[in-house]
């Protein structure tokens, strides 16, 4: 729990920086970041945890905002968005994605590249078996072949085709 | 960054259109880096599609949406590429419907759908390219006193050789916009494009690796507040009363809503408290007179119209199907079903909305500004000349917010109850999943006839189901007979190139295809693909069939029936020679399968490899795809339509259904409505072969191919064949 929640302000720890956040305990993370913070990279796209879109960081670990009370927070876990991944958005996921042409309407890839991050974190060299298993954000564009080469490319596994 | 939006003036205020327009009032929705150069006063309109900046940065208007497919960057591609001007400094923006109709329609249709962005446009983009491209020379050669003829536009410097003269387009821009424009350019010759053609980088990627590309949801205007809604679950209800007494309560809530006869909102500070507030609201519906329909009752509406002579209608007819069916010695039938879909874009419905008595503003995701603008006036009930709409790139489309804008409308009225203050309505998922705009459920029966040599000589396929033209656009029914209904199985019509887009191609000696029209109470809609989705799968699924009893090989059967169609034999060719058809199968493939299809004007086909496991558990290994669509403006964004109409077109087929019980859709989220993941997308190569001469569509033809190919693969793969969809309760072994 928030240890500091006193008249609806929970104190977060959002991309490295400490921010009030006047909202009630129960609303969920996401539209936080969204509504209260301006942070709107992270998107809404199911609301039960399904889809990914609201994925962020928490402590390095992916996590699908949606699900997470903000009243569940401790104010030291550090929370990071796709608005905080990289000082100029030159993460090389983010760097491989725009050079790969990956996002088509592009409203899942803050949260694919969120978990994509999360996945090389953890495994520098992921295989087609780790994705599979790491990455089950829903596209409806159909990125996901781009987006397996993307990650292949990011982590060094595989060149970039032309 | 604490606040999303940052606010300033509109963009478009520059020459003629700020007289023309009426553009007294309204927000800039950032589209990139094109409105800081748009908004610039320095900026001038050369033509209607192409304005400059004294730095060369050129703004290219795009009338189209970007929903993903691409068409920004391939239109921007066309209208560089006569413009002659430098790639790397090309921005784009969009006009707002209001500003095309003071403007005479000069941009012509802002219609996204039907794989049309840049095959129904690319003469008059082009043109616009070209046309302001002349008016550059002749201001430069104007300004030396040279004739136009001695002077040459290349990256947008122009240069007069003898005298070894040159400047840019920023520098002559502001002289070019008040000549008048030249009658008569002359068009490139496809052979020599420079950047049209080519596979550059999509022109809107950067923001939307960075979380700043803004969607309709994303919007932030000063004072606004956030609404909820919730319509009756039952098509066709309305609220018969609702008890919000505790919503009213609850923090941040402003008001309670009724939205025309059938739903109910809340308007709050914060989206959540008005998600929140609503689901404390107690609401009495009248289900009205669909509350227990069901898809297993309507399956036997379907059923009846396989047999039936009623309501029935003849799409494409050649020879005598039925009097040689009727005494065939070898016949064969089969049936076969697709359930509705729904769209599903990821992001979900919403606009938002600002109404006073004399004004009515909109900022939305939508395929169609036209259209989008039509309803927000039908709504506020204020003219079209006092109404416009601020268009956003869209978190999907796929053809859910083309014909119909039942969100735009629902956010006027919402607005229009709250004068004064921009409201920002967005859907749930459950809204959106269980309030589409459905595709189309059908069932197919069909039937062939084989002479002694396997050579099929007759076929009829007759169709039962929802007609969309009957619920959308009426007006375009013939006599009641809905020619949609026939997408990529409509007559073939050589004379006539733009009408043939989804005629057959394969001469069937004698053919009766018919559609016995069954209207279910569920609002249909156009998905991506549309009809073509279930017609390949049932035409292309048969004709395997029919070439299993015939003892022919599948391709062997398609190519007999395509003598005359040498652009439809490429492609097929292309695929089989491609994923080794007829050759030993590796790494685990334990069927191929083939399917072709022409539809939205382009000539596609696939080549599947599956393997199927003791237990029944499908993996598709590969999928070859093939397309010529005449011309390539951008073969690397061609590629990704290909690839994401697969996944669109493979999810109905292994795992999605909407179904009807007590007169709702069932599937409310995507763990009830599962589309296709990363684990499951197969190997895509994509063969583009485009063969010149015609403009053909891109963003759907091949999802009708994508299905199909697989389920004949798995046919081969397992002997058991799959007719109705999807196969996820289907034992694929047994």
């Amino acid at each position: 729990m928030n240890d500091l929640v006193e008249d609806d302000v929970a104190k977060l720890t959002v991309n490295g920086k400490s921010v009030d956040v006047a909202v009630d305990g129960e609303t969920p993370l996401l539209w936080a970041l969204r509504e209260q913070l301006g942070l709107t990279g992270t998107k809404y796209g199911c609301g039960v945890a399904v889809c990914g879109s609201c994925t962020v960081h928490i402590d390095g670990v992916a996590v699908r905002s949606c699900s997470v009370k903000v009243g569940s927070l401790k104010p030291d876990q550090k929370i990071t968005t796709i608005e905080g991944l990289s000082p100029a958005g030159d993460h090389p996921l983010q760097k491989v994605w725009v050079e790969m042409d990956v996002p088509q309407c592009g409203y899942c890839q803050t949260g694919m590249i969120m978990a994509a991050a999360a996945l090389l974190a953890a495994k520098p060299k992921p295989t087609d078996a780790d994705i599979d298993a790491e990455m089950s954000n829903i596209c409806r564009c159909g990125t996901y072949q781009r987006v397996r080469a993307a990650i292949h490319v990011a982590a060094g596994n595989v060149k970039a085709q032309g | 960054m604490t606040d999303a939006i940052k606010l300033s003036r509109r963009s478009f205020v520059t020459g003629s259109a700020a007289a023309a327009g009426g553009l007294s009032l309204g927000f800039h929705i950032p589209l990139g880096a094109s409105t800081a150069a748009a908004q610039d006063a320095a900026v001038r309109e050369v033509n209607a599609w192409v304005l400059i900046k004294p730095d060369d940065t050129v703004v290219i208007r795009i009338a189209r949406s970007e929903m993903g497919q691409g068409t920004l960057t391939g239109l921007a591609q066309l209208v560089a590429e006569e413009l002659e001007c430098n790639w790397a400094k090309v921005t784009t923006e969009y006009p707002t419907p209001g500003q095309n109709l003071a403007r005479n329609r000069v941009w012509g249709d802002f219609s996204t759908g039907g794989s049309r962005g840049i095959r129904q446009s690319h003469e008059y983009v082009r043109r616009g390219g070209a046309t302001a491209r002349e008016m550059l020379i002749q201001a430069a050669a104007k300004d030396w006193g040279v004739a136009a003829s001695e002077v040459r536009a290349t990256n947008s410097v122009l240069t007069h050789a003898p005298s070894g003269r040159s400047t840019t387009y920023g520098k002559v821009a502001a002289a070019a916009a008040v000549l008048e424009p030249p009658k008569d350019v002359k068009l490139k010759d496809p052979k020599d494009w420079k950047i049209a053609g080519k596979p550059l980088p999509r022109l809107d990627t950067a923001p939307k690796v960075t979380g700043q590309q803004i969607y309709g949801v994303d919007l932030k205007l000063p004072g606004m507040l956030n609404a909820a809604i919730k319509a009756c679950p039952v098509f066709g209800g309305t609220v018969a009363g609702i008890d919000d007494g505790k919503a009213k309560a609850m923090p941040g809530v402003k008001h309670v809503l009724r939205v025309a006869d059938n739903a109910v909102a809340v308007v709050a500070e914060t989206w959540w408290q008005a998600k929140t507030a609503l689901d404390a609201v107690a609401i009495n519906w009248d289900e009205g007179a669909h509350k227990n329909a069901s898809s297993e009752a309507f399956a036997e509406v379907l059923k009846d119209g396989l047999n039936s002579s009623a309501n029935v209608f003849v799409g494409n007819q050649n020879g005598d199907a039925p009097a040689v069916l009727a005494t065939a010695a070898r016949k064969i039938e089969a049936i076969y079903s697709y359930p509705h879909q729904n769209h599903a874009t990821m992001e979900p419905m919403n606009a938002t909305a600002l109404w006073t008595a004399d004004k009515c503003e909109v900022w939305c995701p939508t395929q169609n500004g036209e259209a989008a603008l039509a309803a927000t006036a039908t709504a506020a009930g204020l003219p079209q000349t006092k109404c416009d709409v601020y268009k956003v790139h869209l978190g999907g489309g796929f053809g859910r917010r083309g014909a119909v804008h039942d969100y735009v409308t629902q956010a006027v009225l919402i607005a229009k109850q709250v004068p004064g203050t921009p409201i920002k309505l967005i859907w749930t998922r459950e809204e959106d999943m269980t309030h589409g705009r459905y595709h189309p459920v059908t069932m197919a029966k069909m039937t062939g006839a084989l002479d002694d040599k396997g050579n099929l000589i007759a076929l009829h396929m007759r169709i039962s189901g929802q007609s969309i033209l009957s619920s959308i656009f009426p007006g375009a029914l013939q006599n009641g007979r809905d020619m949609a209904t026939f997408q990529g199985v409509g007559p073939d019509n050589p004379a006539q190139p733009t009408a043939n887009e989804h005629g057959i191609c394969y001469a069937f000696p004698n053919l009766l295809v018919d559609h016995a029209m069954r209207n279910p109470h569920v609002p249909p809609g156009f998905w991506r693909g549309v009809n073509v989705n279930q017609n390949a799968i049932y035409l292309e699924s048969f004709l395997d069939e029919l070439a299993a009893v015939a003892g022919v090989d599948a391709l062997e059967f398609r190519l007999r029936l395509l003598g005359n169609q040498p652009k439809a034999r490429a492609v097929l060719e292309a695929v089989a020679a491609r994923a080794g058809w007829g050759k030993p199968m590796t790494d685990g493939v334990q069927g191929r399968g083939l399917s072709f299809l022409r539809s939205f004007g382009s000539y596609t086909a696939a080549c599947a490899e599956v393997s199927v496991s003791d237990r029944g558990k499908l993996k598709i290994h590969r999928i070859v795809a093939a397309t010529d669509p005449g011309h390539a403006v951008n073969p690397r964004q061609i590629e990704m339509q290909v690839e994401g109409s697969f996944v669109y077109g493979l999810g109905p087929l292994l795992y999605q259904a909407c179904t009807v019980k007590n007169g709702r859709i069932v599937e409310d989220n995507f763990d009830t409505y599962p589309p296709l993941r990363i684990d499951e997308m197969p190997k895509v190569e994509t063969i583009v072969m485009p063969s010149g001469g015609w403009w053909g569509g891109v963003g759907e033809p091949t999802i009708g191919v994508a299905a199909p190919a697989v389920l004949n693969a798995i046919a081969r793969a397992t002997g058991k064949r799959i007719r109705h969809l999807p196969i996820k309760d289907q034992n694929l072994r047994a």
